[in-house]
């Protein structure tokens, strides 16, 4: 068993992206970018390998594209200034600076449900995300796979509310049995 | 075991283990469905000492989140600082003089020798044997009192800072620890001849409360409870930081997968500790304690970092994601109680009551932890 | 006006037993708390009066100074009159107890039975204060006890029969009476009725310590599985009666074991028999017992359940034989 396999076991099921990361600077081995839909079979295949689930948890990735769009639009206009001064001291009269096309709605920010494998016998820390969108956050479950995830999947449902489809009792584990809100959530007011 | 297995449950009735019960140690609530004492379902019920830390550290800068660590794991504080410093220090790229790691490293493990003491006194106690828990606490005292001379505090430590620890030992501390190990050695071959071949004990630990290392695995049970079930996984071998591969030490592994395997592997790291303490103060290096170049207002690069310690009950994982601001973006708090603890239903199934209290205590919950 | 002597009498023993229970629990806490605490390396009680002599007493107003909670739901009728059954009987069977050849209330012929009947009462208490106090650790707890009582039951009463059929009667006096003249005399050392007597002995005493509830077989009480067992729901002095109750019962079992086996008030060596001695020897045996519970962990249901139909009975029943056979032969 080692990375290597896996990420090529892991690239075959179609995982969005798996990338090799650099253990001293991150304390994992494998980043992986997985679809929903295929994060039971992506599961499946640490699972076969003798995996153990080390932490379910999430990510509130609010005000992401507008982050996205702002960076963007810097580079854009700093491109734009760049070239104006060029322009200048090349002593020709600067181009009229182009209007910002308009760029519609911003796409929609994601949560992402971050799962934590560890190997008993070699040091191979894969790391499996996965990205919804904020206002439908449904994943589903691998309770079936790992039953340890269970109680992990209810934390991170308490935190962030991100629903896991297929789970058998989504009920909240750390927060009070009525709790309706989420407050690991960037928008939560308490 | 068979006899439940036999009947069927027909008549059962709902038994509240806690939240205030002596043998859970804290706020813990088990739900039992119990078959006349047979246990047909136990479900735990946590969150009653949440406090939600993982939000605080939203809401602190990096520096500030660390007194927190030490107020989840009140039992081994220490290594709940190592494990956030050091997180913080590999996102930040901050290098550690090697005095300040050796400090770490004879500190936490000084600490995990108190925690595991207490958790002898405190298993034995949830047995019904009273005396032990005294004389444990009775060498547990003589670490506080070292532990207190260096880190001012003698329970919720918060010693460590990023770039090392903030202050170095006195002239009595070598002399001290190592007069505290010489009387720790001294003193095991009697707790083991009290306790460990006491029949009554035998009898109510042997091939009681089995967890498979399957189970381990799909529960992802670490520390002493795996180890109590043949896997070999120790975090300070098997992804080492800090110092630990300079000093020569076993893991402890028993592979009969009950209670007392469990109780032995704990026993048997307190001598591994003192090992490796023995060793760190033989080599313990000169120089300072702190790096000297730690900025004052600390701003990680963006990403996400990993870092895995060893604590008493096992591996406690910080994963922090940074967005190149003074304040974490996210950080999540992996415990190892709260793995362990989630097996626990599966395994305390078709139990005696009290073999199922024998199983819980062998877990070493500390209730703080699994609820952060 | 003339008065019965023996109304007098009467009276003077029915004040001097309750008072000797009564002391005797008090201080049998103090005792306990002590011995414990050097045990356990500590000093135990010792800031009222010297040596902590008089926290007995200041407990004692502490307890009853307490409001005596009834829960609602509880069956307030079983639920008061548990304490009392538990301690009445062991006061009771205080009446048959010889502590020297004249110090003893009513010497009865069947002083013996009289005892074993008595304390078989105290069970029933127990299980009477768990059910009508509704609640459902204090029901496991009923539920243990009264099967630990009847497991222990059988060997005792087996070792006991033994015992009489050596002595030829249930009189209490009179079987100390056959042990006069020194330690070669006593029960314990009689291997001409039975070489396993000494064995006999261990088996009564770990029957004794089941009967009682005390440790390493404290079921009923159980606290780091069962909260408090049947005490749960108690408070006051309605726990103190029930706890006094349970000390008096260590003294009984201890004056019995004294008295069937140890040779009574006899001294070891045939000089100055008296009750000096009699104490001597029950207060060593509760010693005995205190210094276990502190020792050991506590076993488990079924672990006890074994001990005493695996191993305790059939070494009775193989004694009770040996000896018949050793009567009819020699």
């Amino acid at each position: 068993m080692n990375c290597a396999a896996i990420k090529q076991k892991l690239s075959a099921i179609g995982a969005a992206a798996v990338n090799e990361t650099e253990y001293g600077r991150k304390g994992f081995a494998l980043d992986v970018q997985v679809a929903p839909e295929q994060l039971v079979a992506a599961v499946s295949v640490l699972d076969a390998e003798g995996f153990f689930i080390e932490a379910v948890t999430g990510v509130d990735w609010l005000g992401e594209q507008a982050a996205l769009r702002k960076e963007a639009e810097a580079k854009v206009a700093a491109e734009a200034k760049a070239k104006a001064e060029a322009a200048a001291a090349a002593g020709e009269e600067a181009p009229v600076a182009e209007p910002v096309a308009e760029q519609g709605e911003l796409p929609e920010d994601a949560l992402e449900a971050v799962y934590d494998f560890n190997h008993y016998e070699s040091l191979c820390r894969v790391t499996i995300r996965t990205r919804v969108p904020r206002s439908k956050p449904e994943v589903p479950t691998i309770s079936q796979i790992y039953p340890g995830a269970d109680w992990h999947e209810r934390e991170t449902h308490d935190f962030f509310g991100i629903k896991f489809v297929g789970h058998p009792y989504l009920v909240p584990l750390l927060l009070p049995e009525d709790a309706d809100y989420h407050p690991l959530l960037k928008d939560f007011r308490p | 075991m068979s006899a439940f297995a036999e009947s069927e449950a027909k008549e059962t009735f709902v038994l509240n283990l806690g939240p205030q019960h002596p043998a859970t140690h804290g706020v813990l609530r088990v739900k039992l469905t119990m078959d006349g004492e047979y246990i047909a379902e136990a479900e735990p019920v946590l969150g009653y000492i949440h406090r939600m830390h993982e939000k605080m550290g939203e809401n602190r800068t990096w520096a500030q989140f660390l007194p927190n660590t030490g107020r989840m794991d009140y039992l081994h504080a220490l290594a709940y600082n190592h494990g956030y410093v050091s997180v913080v220090e590999r996102a930040a790229g901050i290098e550690v003089p090697e005095r300040a790691e050796y400090l770490r490293v004879i500190t936490a493990e000084l600490n995990r020798v108190s925690s595991h003491l207490l958790w002898f006194g405190a298993f034995i106690l949830d047995l019904g044997g009273f005396s032990p828990l005294l004389y444990a606490f009775d060498d547990r005292e003589h670490i506080l009192d070292l532990l207190e001379s260096v880190t001012g505090s003698r329970l919720t430590y918060c010693y460590f800072r990023f770039g090392g620890v903030y202050n170095d030992i006195d002239d009595n501390f070598v002399p001290g620890t190592r007069a505290f190990i010489k009387r720790l050695r001294e003193r095991m071959p009697m707790y083991h001849n009290l306790v460990t071949k006491n029949i009554i004990l035998m009898k109510r630990l042997q091939e009681v409360g089995p967890i498979s290392a399957e189970m381990c695995r799909k529960y992802g049970a670490t520390g002493p409870v795996c180890r109590g079930s043949g896997i070999n996984f120790d975090v300070r071998k098997h992804e080492p930081y800090s110092v630990y591969p300079e000093f020569d030490f076993d893991v402890p592994v028993y592979d009969q997968c009950d209670s007392m395997a469990r109780y032995m592997v704990r026993m048997d790291e307190i001598e591994q500790s003192l090992r490796i303490i023995e060793q760190a103060l033989d080599k313990l290096p000169e120089g300072p304690v702190m790096a000297e170049k730690v900025p004052k207002i600390l701003k990680p690069a963006k990403g996400d970092y990993y870092h895995a310690v060893e604590t008493a009950r096992g591996s406690f994982g910080v994963r922090v994601v940074s967005d190149g601001t003074n304040t974490p973006y996210r950080l999540k708090l992996r415990s190892p109680t709260f793995s362990n603890l989630s097996l626990f239903g599966e395994a305390s199934q078709g139990m005696l009551l009290p073999d199922a209290l024998a199983l819980m205590g062998s877990l070493d919950l500390v209730i703080p932890e699994i609820d952060r | 006006m003339h008065v019965d002597p023996e109304i007098i009498r009467l009276l003077a023993f029915l004040i001097g037993v309750i008072a000797f229970a009564a002391l005797n629990a008090a201080y049998l806490v103090w005792l306990e708390r002590k011995e414990a605490a050097h045990i356990q390396r500590r000093i135990g009680p010792k800031e009222v009066g010297p040596f902590g002599l008089l926290q007995p007493l200041v407990d004692g107003i502490k307890l009853m100074t307490k409001q005596l909670i009834v829960p609602a739901g509880v069956d307030p009728v079983l639920f008061k009159i548990a304490p009392i059954l538990v301690m009445v009987p062991a006061i009771m069977s205080f009446v048959t107890i010889p502590f020297s050849d004249t110090l003893v209330a009513r010497n009865l012929d069947i002083g013996l039975l009289a005892i074993f009947a008595f304390a078989s009462v105290n069970v029933l208490g127990l299980l009477l204060g768990a059910w009508g106090s509704r609640n459902k650790y204090a029901v496991i707890s009923a539920a243990r006890v009264v099967s630990q009582n009847v497991a222990y039951e059988i060997p005792m009463l087996i070792t006991v029969v033994t015992l009489v059929m050596i002595s030829g009667t249930m009189n209490l006096s009179k079987i100390v009476g056959l042990q006069m003249g020194g330690f070669w005399n006593w029960n314990i050392l009689n291997l001409s009725a039975s070489p396993l007597m000494p064995i006999a002995f261990l088996i009564f005493f770990v029957c004794m310590l089941a009967e009682t509830n005390r440790a390493p077989f404290d079921m009923a009480e159980a606290e780091s599985e069962l909260v408090a067992g049947t005490f749960t729901e108690y408070s006051g002095m309605g726990f103190g009666v029930f706890f006094m109750g349970e000390y008096a019962n260590i003294v009984i079992g201890a004056s019995v074991a004294t008295i069937l086996f140890l040779g009574g008030w006899d001294c070891p060596f045939g000089l100055f028999p008296g009750v000096h001695w009699f104490l001597l020897k029950m207060y060593f045996l509760i010693f005995t017992v205190i210094w276990i519970r502190w020792t050991y962990p506590r076993t488990t249901f079924y672990g006890l359940l074994n001990l005493s139909w695996k191993i305790l009975i059939p070494i009775s029943f193989v004694n009770l034989i040996l000896t018949s056979a050793m009567l009819k032969v020699f």
